[in-house]
């Protein structure tokens, strides 16, 4: 049942020729749901790109040992540009493939889909409008909704949980949890805090990557794995224990 | 009156007419992908490189929009390549090709011997000497970028909006920001025979920005694009012919002064809605 539907292997990856990944090794199975936690610039976002295919490997490679599979991607917010004249229809349909290689018209069914989903997201009354009308958290909906437009086996996160409210994070854990029932999900976050509530399992990323096949962590453990990471503790009165490396 | 009716006989203003609606129709397509993109310095850069192409077409003897088409095609299909690989900074590339290009070809045009071709006209157009040839030249272009956007018109947002995304979801991005690149250095090369190198920018961004005064909509920008792209460079020719000015700065100014009327109108229609609240 539960198979590996994607794996990287020793890849080591960067940008113009400076390598900011080190001999990766990760599997993902169905219904995984795995956290990706690291500083910012340890490769978090490459080890994503990697495994979408928007960036080559420098060496190793990524294989899918059930076949080609459909990943739904939601971008870092900062890349989004905001003042793009799109709406929010066009953009949630921007998640649909295609029903043929060259021609890029959708069938009715599939605009039906694109709007159900805007109406489970409660989003509805925006259809119409801009992307540029939309706050944080607003926005971040719409494009979870393009990103799970094509129902892909595995859900890939960048952040979502930069510029949004509390109340739009507490929303966005229980519909991801509702989608891991039908689907892997890959999410970073440098926010330690929330992290284990939601995830099956953690990967600590900061150059080389390490797999805590558990989502309890301990700082004890991040020192490890060299994971310089902020990390919240639960006592009596909760206190932020800041470790520095 | 019958001065504006009597113009209408000339076979030059009825190709200035021509050149105008297709110019304004061609820029709004085209315009709106510029603008939405943010890469109207881009565009500068595009045009201005492309007076190399002219300067050494002249020199040779041959068709000059030839020379130009070919350095806005290599200039605008380059800075989409080293956009991709993102090891220059975008900006100083820009901004070196925009000034070689116009060194490149002043240094041709002086070279060229005997008649030198007049560069006033270059920079800033001469939409009433506008022949047969370069009007078939612009339909050609115009149909062309048209049954572009007809056809792609969802692939072509989607990979200026968020090509990653876009490539992950199986788009040939590459395919359609390249295509649009050469697109994009078409459009401007045949505008700058109206325009000139100076002005040609205008037409690209104008009527845009009047039409997003109404519409925040890829799908709506170029129609109302077109409309105002029309009446600016209609109601200009006409002004140039009446007070005998250039045309290319007489279309530009009836842009301007169109869009700030406009602008003027929203503004006033917004306060007195407020009023009424």
């Amino acid at each position: 049942m539960n198979q590996i539907i994607a794996r990287l292997k020793n890849v080591t990856a960067g940008y113009n020729g400076e390598s900011v990944l080190k001999e990766i090794f990760l599997e993902i199975k169905e219904n995984d749901f795995i956290g990706i936690i690291g500083p910012n610039g340890g490769g978090k976002t490459t080890m994503l790109k990697v495994l979408l295919g928007i960036i080559e490997p420098f060496r190793g490679n990524v294989d899918f040992p059930l076949g080609k599979i459909n990943m739904g991607y939601l971008p870092q917010a900062s890349q989004i540009d905001k003042n793009f004249p799109i709406s929010v229809k066009e953009v949630v349909e921007a998640g649909l493939k295609p029903t043929h290689r060259w021609s890029h018209q959708l069938s009715k069914s599939q605009k039906e889909s694109a709007l159900g989903l805007i109406k489970e997201a409660g989003m509805e009354r925006y259809y119409k409008k801009p992307i540029g009308v939309l706050s944080g958290g607003q926005l971040q909906k719409v494009l979870l909704c393009r990103a799970i437009a094509s129902n892909p086996q595995l859900l890939v996160l960048d952040e979502p949980n930069t510029y949004v409210d509390k109340h739009f994070e507490s929303e966005l854990h229980q519909w991801l949890k509702k989608l891991n029932e039908k689907m892997a999900i890959l999410l970073v976050s440098h926010d330690v805090g929330t992290i284990p509530s939601l995830v099956k399992s953690i990967a600590c990323v900061n150059g080389t990557l390490h797999y805590h096949p558990s989502n309890q962590l301990t700082l004890e453990l991040l020192k490890v794995y060299d994971c310089p990471i902020d990390l919240i503790t639960h006592g009596p009165v909760p206190h932020r224990v800041l470790k520095k490396h | 009156m019958t001065d504006f009716i009597s113009l209408f006989q000339y076979t030059f203003f009825q190709n200035a007419l021509m050149a105008s609606v297709l110019i304004s129709i061609l820029a709004a397509m085209i315009g709106t992908y510029i603008v939405s993109r943010k890469i109207v310095f881009i565009s500068g850069g595009i045009t201005h490189a492309s007076f190399g192409g002219i300067g050494i077409a002249y020199f040779l003897g041959l068709n000059p929009f030839l020379g130009a088409a070919l350095f806005a095609i290599l200039t605008s299909t380059s800075i989409e390549w080293i956009s991709n690989k993102g090891k220059v900074r975008e900006d100083s590339a820009i901004a070196i090709l925009w000034s070689l290009g116009m060194a490149v070809g002043i240094i041709f045009v002086f070279m060229t011997p005997g008649y030198t071709p007049n560069l006033i006209s270059f920079l800033f157009g001469s939409i009433l000497s506008v022949g047969k040839s370069d009007i078939i030249i612009m339909l050609i272009i115009t149909l062309a970028t048209a049954i572009f956007f007809l056809v792609w018109y969802r692939p072509i947002i989607y990979s200026a909006f968020d090509p990653e995304f876009s490539k992950i979801n199986g788009i040939h991005v590459t395919f359609f920001r390249y295509t649009m690149a050469i697109l994009v250095a078409l459009a401007i090369v045949i505008s700058i025979r109206a325009m000139g190198i100076i002005l040609v920018l205008s037409l690209f961004t104008i009527p845009q920005s009047t039409a997003m005064l109404f519409t925040n909509s890829f799908n709506r920008i170029i129609p109302l694009s077109i409309l105002w792209g029309l009446l600016g460079s209609l109601s200009g020719l006409f002004i140039a012919n009446h007070f005998n000015i250039p045309s290319g700065a007489a279309i530009i100014f009836m842009l301007t002064i169109q869009f700030l009327i406009i602008k003027a109108l929203v503004v006033a229609v917004e306060l007195k809605k407020q009023k009424m609240r």
